[in-house]
């Protein structure tokens, strides 16, 4: 006889995921699969039962560009503090950032990330490997090993490769590692040295020194055309401009090797945010002007880019309590991701749920590798990595109630739709009725 | 009013035009035996510059003291800032001391805003990096008054030199509009902002084509590190093709104006005997501070009080 409190029902919801679009089912979750999906269940006694009406059971989100800060940066989130705020996003996996201190070139740093994320156990942890040792553009960091790990993201994040050499010979390694890909902050550092927003109308205005969109845009196709060289698999994080969307849209169907995501702060914020000084506003790449951020928006809706993530990005208040230009860029995300898409792209019309939930799950995952054990269908016998959500439900945001331990967020303040009730990690719950369990 | 922050405080053009009025006031009381008058007894201005500044700094403390408020000068060299105390701390402290207006330069665009947000006194910006320099716009304007009465309407201003650094040129073109100026914007094309949507000015990068229009040429200082960064050539180059050399100073009309925030590079964007020509208005610009910013200070502070 199982254990009971690894019983779990989920009552009343409607079921979507790759393959269904919405039926009002019960779910039925035991030691950590799903065992059960039928109209109404017989609920086996002592299981707990979640309600789930009018509510949407989903696969969990995977979000593929967050920063957890730890080791280096415990002020500003911790591995425990960032899993909790993700799973109450809905995430059952995030893919963490190596820009921590030490950076995660190096497999025992890689293990002991991934140790402190089981510990935790509220979202799984999969680490991004560095592409370059200490992420300085030079070396090759152990990628074979970092892989042996199961590291399949490789990034200097918040660093861009700009070698050209460095970059092509990190896409010919990856061909050796199975499912390896290599993401890239794709900003030349030569053209956006010194900057602090996107260069533009407001920058020129406030007087904020800029950062052009054709750094992004030049390293983006230089990058594409060492994928179509070499064959290797290539991820733009973060993209943020309009010609960087249609340089990949061109790729993807010339048969090169691409992925893209794009954050929801870069969906719907524009550059405008910045002419209050306030540095929550302040990111790399940074926010960009409206023909930029419709050109995004587009070409998510249009599959170009296949995920949404949110570059989870925490800073202590004292770093972000000074001048614009001092402060230290990036936004908090991964607690609103969902309930910011569904406010502007489900609400609008611009996507179905199901296809916004493609862009926060399945796709992710299948980007990271993951897709045997996230974003799987609501089905007997998958892995039971799920999130309920309330696609009606408003509320504003509140960055003080945040799980994160810091508070750059920003959608402070902003009435949003549809929120997070319940989330499972391998069956257990992690998050019920937008609580934390532990 | 209760901030300078931006020219945008201001209230446009009749809020400009108040603030000038005054100015005209002030500028009498500075030139009486006993330039003083008891307005803002009892409040307290204190100056925090993270900036070298000689001029608008000492302006400042001048206006304040003839306004009989008391001054504070933090300075940034000596104080517990070099110990690594943060801005909002140091605002935090000053602020307990009870102040009444802190006048603020600061290297990064917009620091006045934040510090706007805490503290109760009155912010003046002082000029923060590349964003704004309200007073010294102001004063700009005053100046020009002087010379050709208190309507500016019409007249065509041509600034030259490193417009997209420059926060003399940002607060300029917006309050200079705003009295209803024609302006030219003239630079290299690497020391021209990146975007000037919606600005109201023409940019042209010859200097030679707008002479013959210009009512008043208004050069900014050049800074010899925009070499380093690959914004110009040389000096020498920058001279021969912006510079207000004698030779572009003669095909002036007879009554154009020149004007310069100072502090000068004699030889390089003016010509030493230009700077000093009667046309000059460099030294007049420095008097008219005074008045312009006891004027300011006596908008934000003075509020209900009189004058006298």
């Amino acid at each position: 006889m199982s254990d009971m409190s690894n019983v779990v029902v989920l009552r009343g919801g409607e079921v979507i995921d790759a393959s269904v679009g919405g039926a009002r089912l019960d779910v039925l979750v035991r030691d950590g699969r799903v065992v059960e999906v039928a109209p109404s269940i017989d609920v086996p006694a002592g299981a707990r039962v979640l309600d789930a009406e009018g509510c949407v059971v989903a696969p969990g989100l995977v979000d593929l560009q967050v920063h957890l800060r730890e080791p280096g940066r415990e002020e500003s989130e911790t591995i425990e503090t960032g899993s909790r705020a993700a799973a109450l996003g809905g995430c059952t996996a995030v893919v963490c950032m190596p820009n921590t201190e030490p950076p995660l070139d190096d497999a025992t740093v890689v293990q002991s990330v991934l140790a402190r994320g089981r510990a935790v156990g509220l979202c799984d942890v999969r680490p991004a490997g560095c592409i370059t040792k200490g992420r300085a553009g030079e070396e090759l960091a152990p990628m074979g090993e970092l892989h042996d790990l199961g590291v399949r993201i490789f990034t200097d994040d918040g660093d861009c490769v700009a070698d050209a050499n460095v970059m092509r010979r990190a896409f010919e390694y990856s061909n050796a590692l199975a499912g390896a890909v290599i993401a890239q902050h794709a900003e030349d550092p030569a053209l956006v040295r010194g900057g602090h927003m996107h260069e533009g109308e407001w920058s020129a205005r406030l007087g904020i020194p800029g950062r052009p969109a054709a750094a992004e845009v030049t390293i983006v196709a230089r990058d594409l055309e060492l994928a179509r060289l070499t064959g290797g698999r290539y991820h733009v994080l973060h993209l943020s401009c309009a010609q960087s969307a249609e340089l990949v849209r061109r790729a993807k169907a010339e048969g090169v090797r691409v992925t893209a995501e794009c954050t929801p702060q870069h969906l719907v914020l524009t550059d405008a945010r910045c002419a209050s000084f306030d540095p929550t506003f302040k990111m790399n790449p940074p926010l960009r002007g409206e023909d930029d951020r419709a050109g995004v928006f587009a070409a998510l809706v249009d599959g170009t880019i296949d995920a949404i993530a949110t570059d989870h990005a925490p800073h202590a208040s004292e770093t972000k309590q000074v001048p614009f230009e001092e402060a230290p860029p990036g936004m908090l995300g991964v607690e609103t991701s969902l309930a910011v898409a569904i406010t502007f792209l489900v609400g609008p019309g611009h996507l179905t749920l199901q296809q916004v939930l493609a862009r926060l799950s399945w796709q992710p995952a299948a980007i990271a590798g993951l897709g045997e054990l996230h974003g799987r269908p609501v089905r007997p016998g998958e892995p039971a990595n799920l999130c309920v959500v309330d696609p009606a439900q408003q509320w504003v945001r509140e960055a003080r109630t945040s799980a994160s331990k810091s508070r750059n967020d920003p959608w402070e303040g902003v009435k949003l739709t549809g929120r997070v009730r319940h989330t499972l990690l391998a069956g257990i719950p992690t998050v019920i009725d937008s609580e934390a369990t532990r | 009013m209760k901030h300078l922050l931006s020219v945008d405080d201001l209230g446009g053009r009749p809020g400009i035009e108040t603030i000038l009025e005054r100015s005209r006031y002030f500028l009498d009381v500075t030139r009486r035996d006993l330039p003083k008058v008891p307005a803002l007894r009892a409040k307290t201005v204190v100056s925090l510059f993270y900036e070298d500044s000689t001029r608008t700094r000492l302006s400042f403390e001048t206006a304040a003291k003839r306004l009989s408020a008391d001054t504070m000068n933090f300075s940034v060299s000596t104080s517990s800032v070099k110990k690594g105390e943060s801005l909002l701390d140091t605002v935090q402290t000053i602020e307990a001391m009870g102040v009444d207006a802190i006048v603020v330069r600061h290297a990064a665009a917009g620091a006045p805003y934040r510090i706007a947000q805490w503290t109760s006194a009155s912010v003046i910006n002082a000029g923060d990096g590349r964003h704004e320099h309200p007073t010294q716009a102001l004063l700009d304007a005053f100046t020009l008054q002087r010379h050709r009465g208190p309507s500016l309407d019409g007249a065509h201003i041509v600034i030259v030199g490193d417009i997209a650094h420059s926060r003399v040129a940002r607060s300029n073109v917006k309050l200079l509009a705003a009295l209803g100026c024609r302006l030219t914007l003239v630079a290299p094309p690497t020391l021209m902002p990146e975007s000037l949507v919606g600005w109201p000015v023409e940019a042209r990068y010859d200097l030679d084509d707008v002479l013959r229009e210009a009512d008043v040429v208004y050069l900014l200082r050049i800074q010899r590190e925009r070499i380093d960064a690959g914004l110009f050539p040389s000096l020498r180059e920058y001279t021969a093709r912006w510079g207000l050399t004698n030779e572009r100073f003669a095909r002036l009309k007879p009554d154009t104006l020149v004007m310069h925030p100072g502090p000068m590079n004699r030889g390089i964007e003016i010509a030493d005997d230009v700077a000093d020509a009667p046309q000059s208005l460099v030294t007049e610009q420095v008097a008219n501070g005074v008045a312009v910013r006891m004027a300011v200070l006596f908008e934000l502070l003075g509020a209900g009080g009189s004058v006298v």
